[in-house]
């Protein structure tokens, strides 16, 4: 962009404010920065700036600079929950394209500072990340680059076990309780004292450990795990505390994007745009918006979401009208209540309504033989495995469940099976990864095809064996 | 109103964080594939290919591992243009346009295993083949030693030009002037601390030597038995022609008769017929004794065969063939390949058995895997053995 070009995209912000402003949004102040590509993809790929080095990151860059350089994928945007909120625009694209990005940006800014799952985000993450990757240089500095990254390779392959309810908490879960043996005698000559009598039962009170199954795997090893050393129990704690950030945005990405879709289409509308302009436009909202044949594109389902609420709501039918109350006129309300008050599932579980399942063609496919065949069309079916999907972001529920195991502090975790089998070949490696903070043996109890499975990883001797019985 | 949005554009031009953890994922990439030589290097695509060209090696686990559900055995949501129906087909498996384990072409029926394609050239994968290879028992040798010559930055001077400031030294020049004098600290940079790298001309002497490259053709050398050796020899040449600019190569197939051919016809020639293996170690002798004398060479006789030799009366004649070989080389190489090693060592590698020097190397190759460990055994330095021998 020329700096004639950066000067009209300044005012046109500005507008766009104004514009957002009227229609009701509330988001925090922003700042906006052109970039090169390159910059852009790599803060794509750390997920915020400043973030610690690590090789997942460097395979994400390359992977998002190959499909950049092919042209086939671009990012256009990326946008920072922090107040003020950061948003990065692509310093070769086209004035047009970057005022619908701001518009896109402004929407997502009033999600982050308005959507009740955000309220305990740290808004100043920017800081934190590069703190914590200070640090984190620091231990590699201190430690040597290979133990820090053998030891960053084991958290991150479970950083996703972290538990999504943090204010739910119940309090820090106990040390392991020691086995007490009340029937021990006090003074050498007691069992003489109690000849005759009954000997009383033996008062061993085992308690559980945890007392509860735990979510949160990482607080859980960096809290108990035997051996850890603290630079250790640090990093467990660091990788923890962002994924904790993250987590808001995973829960809500049907929502935030189709917010997002639903503000710039409409504040692009009030734009004072030439013909040509508006076909640019056109060709970038339907650009993004194109459903997808293998996923759910979260900006065209959530888009479309939004905009049946309010019609619903603005112009009920005559049965919603006498069933339901609805007593028009109140659309504008209902999506700010929902941008306010859901999250995916909740989102997708109050308004995904049949009409829409079949209007926007969801369908369920699966893998048949080597073809990926449509297997369900079922409005409820589909609603409802989309919804079981977002269990826990898609990922399997698996908390620990015995810290003590087999009374040798072993490490018990159970995946919590919800219809779906486990990918053995990774969990076999994952739980390697485990073992390796742990220290001790540990056990996955899961279920495949129906049979309960345990995977066991008892690395003995510094032989490597997998047992795994059903 | 307040200042509620901004717009600024920087210069980012030195930033280079994603580079350089890029630069560790390669390097992981690089470390897997040494991890998993044995099972590349006797790739088919690989030794068909020229040196330049982009080979795809298929990997395994470069992904981190998490606890994830099997992609194969669960339903996904998808959307239509609003006309689907149930049973239609979306996509093919094996296409791999996914994410996921839908890489690779076992992806199918193997859910679960991610093949990460790593692409690297022959040239970069010979590099990593040849890190600890050598020619062993290499003596200097030959009137007629090449020179090469190289540039090499080793001494440090105090004057020089400034481009080649040694930075480092400077300062430390500088700091113990400082602490002469009772200060502690940097600073008050003088000509005095000034140091700089500067550089020499070393001449690399190189010995001569020969390599006598011998190929059974006979009928019983089945497809296997030809592809490893194929496998092996193009390894070997292209090390030896990586390595040493000295080193001639003279190429000898054999059956019941031994000829002397040219590197193409060696490597592509499939004839049938009996196998006399001395007529082979009768040619490398004399082709030995008339043109590389020696005084002048280091000469290293290789063999492969499938061991499938004709009579005891040859292996014996072999045996004392191999004892005049080794009389004047410094290695003598023998390979026997046997398809999943089903059969008991051949006669000729019992016949071999008898002989103690540690100049000679057998190898038994049984699976395509086992190329890349025969390559090491073949070349390494054996700088312990060679202590040994010497001590003797």
């Amino acid at each position: 962009m020329s700096p004639d070009e950066v000067r009209q995209l300044e005012e046109a912000i500005g507008e766009i404010w104004e514009i957002a402003d009227r229609f009701g949004l509330d988001p925090y102040p922003v700042h906006f920065e052109l970039v090169p590509a390159t910059i852009m993809y790599e803060f794509g790929a750390y997920g915020l700036p400043g973030r610690f080095s690590h090789w997942t990151h460097g395979r994400a860059y390359q992977q998002i600079k190959t499909m950049y350089d092919y042209g086939l994928s671009k990012i256009y945007e990326l946008v920072i929950n922090t107040n003020p909120a950061y948003a990065f625009l692509l310093e070769n694209n086209s004035v047009l394209q970057n005022k619908l990005v701001a518009a896109h940006v402004l929407a997502h800014v009033d999600f982050f500072k308005n959507n009740v799952y955000f309220a305990h985000t740290n808004r100043s993450m920017l800081d934190t990340v590069s703190i914590n990757a200070e640090r984190l240089r620091r231990y590699e500095f201190e430690h040597g680059r290979e133990k820090v990254e053998t030891l960053l390779d084991a958290v991150l392959s479970i950083q996703e076990h972290i538990d999504a309810n943090p204010r739910l908490r119940r309090t820090a879960s106990e040390e392991p309780p020691h086995r007490r043996r009340d029937d021990r005698p006090s003074t050498p000559f007691d069992d003489l004292l109690r000849l005759g009598e009954a000997k009383p039962e033996p008062v061993t009170e085992v308690r559980k450990f945890p007392a509860e199954p735990e979510k949160d795997l990482l607080l859980f090893l960096a809290d108990h795990a035997p051996d850890l050393e603290p630079w250790q129990r640090d990093v467990l704690h660091i990788v923890r505390s962002e994924q904790n950030y993250f987590l808001p945005q995973m829960q809500t990405k049907i929502m935030n994007e189709g917010w997002a879709s639903f503000w710039h289409a409409r504040i692009m509308r009030e734009l004072d745009l030439t013909e040509s302009e508006y076909v640019q436009f056109a060709q970038l909202h339907s650009s993004v918006l194109s459903p997808s044949k293998r996923n759910v594109n979260p900006y065209h389902v959530g888009m479309k979401i939004f905009e049946d609420i309010e019609r619903r709501w603005d112009d009920p039918s005559p049965e919603e009208r006498e069933k339901l109350g609805r007593v028009g006129g109140e659309g504008r309300a209902r999506v700010f209540e929902a941008r306010q008050l859901d999250n995916d599932a909740s989102f997708l579980r109050n308004y995904l309504t049949r009409d829409l399942v079949e209007e926007l063609d969801l369908y369920l496919y699966r893998l048949e033989g080597d073809r990926w065949v449509i297997v369900e069309k079922d409005w409820e079916v589909v609603r409802d495995t989309i919804l079981t999907s977002m269990t826990n972001f898609g990922q399997p529920y698996i908390v620990v469940e015995d810290g003590d195991y087999r009374r040798g502090r072993e490490l018990l975790l159970k995946h919590r099976h919800e219809g779906d089998d486990l990918d053995l070949d990774y969990a076999d490696k994952t739980l390697r990864y485990v073992y390796q903070l742990w220290s001790r043996p540990v056990h996955l109890e899961t279920i495949i095809e129906g049979k309960p499975t345990t995977l066991s990883y008892e690395g003995q001797r510094g032989k490597a064996e997998l047992v795994r019985r059903s | 109103m307040p200042l509620t949005v901004s717009l600024s554009r920087n210069d980012w031009s030195l930033h280079r964080k994603g580079p350089i953890d890029q630069a560790r994922h390669n390097e992981r990439v690089k470390e897997a594939i040494k991890g998993n030589l044995g099972e590349i290097v006797s790739q088919e695509s690989i030794i068909t290919s020229d040196g330049k060209k982009i080979v795809k090696v298929p990997m395994r686990s470069l992904d981190l591992p998490r606890f994830r559900f099997d992609r194969g055995r669960k339903n996904h949501a998808g959307q239509g243009q609003g006309d689907s129906k149930k049973g239609d087909v979306i996509g093919q498996e094996s296409q791999g346009d996914g994410q996921g384990p839908g890489k690779g072409k076992q992806a199918g029926d193997q859910p679960g295993i991610d093949y990460y394609e790593a692409e690297i050239t022959v040239d970069e994968l010979a590099a990593l083949v040849f890190e600890d290879l050598g020619l062993p028992f290499l003596k200097p040798k030959g009137r007629a030693l090449v020179e090469s010559e190289e540039v090499r930055f080793d001494e440090i001077r105090r004057n020089g030009v400034m481009s080649n400031l040694d930075k480092r030294r400077t300062i430390r020049e500088n700091l113990a002037r400082n602490a002469r004098a009772g200060r502690a600290g940097f600073g008050g940079l003088k000509n005095d601390d000034l140091r700089f790298k500067t550089w020499e001309r070393h001449i690399r002497e190189e010995s001569n030597a020969v390599v006598i490259a011998m190929r059974d053709v006979s009928g019983s050398m089945g497809e296997f038995e030809k592809y490893i050796t194929r496998s092996f020899y193009f390894w070997m040449v292209r090390f030896l022609r990586t390595r040493y600019t000295q080193v001639q190569i003279v190429f000898i197939t054999h059956h019941t008769e031994a000829k002397e051919v040219d590197e193409d016809t060696f490597f592509n020639l499939g004839e049938s017929g009996g196998t006399k293996v001395s007529s082979a170690y009768q040619l490398a002798l004399d082709i030995a004794e008339e043109r590389y004398p020696a005084a002048e060479w280091n000469t290293y006789p290789f063999h492969f065969s499938d061991g499938d030799n004709w009579g005891e009366v040859d292996n014996q004649r072999c045996l004392d063939l191999v004892k005049a070989l080794l009389g004047r080389s410094n290695a003598f190489g023998y390979g026997e390949i046997q398809e999943g090693g089903r059969r008991s060592p051949s006669t000729l590698m019992s016949a071999f058995g008898q002989i103690k020097d540690p100049h000679f190397i057998g190898v038994t190759i049984t699976r395509k895997e086992d190329v890349y460990p025969a390559l090491k055994q073949f070349f390494s330095t054996r700088e312990d053995l060679e202590r040994q021998v010497a001590a003797r």
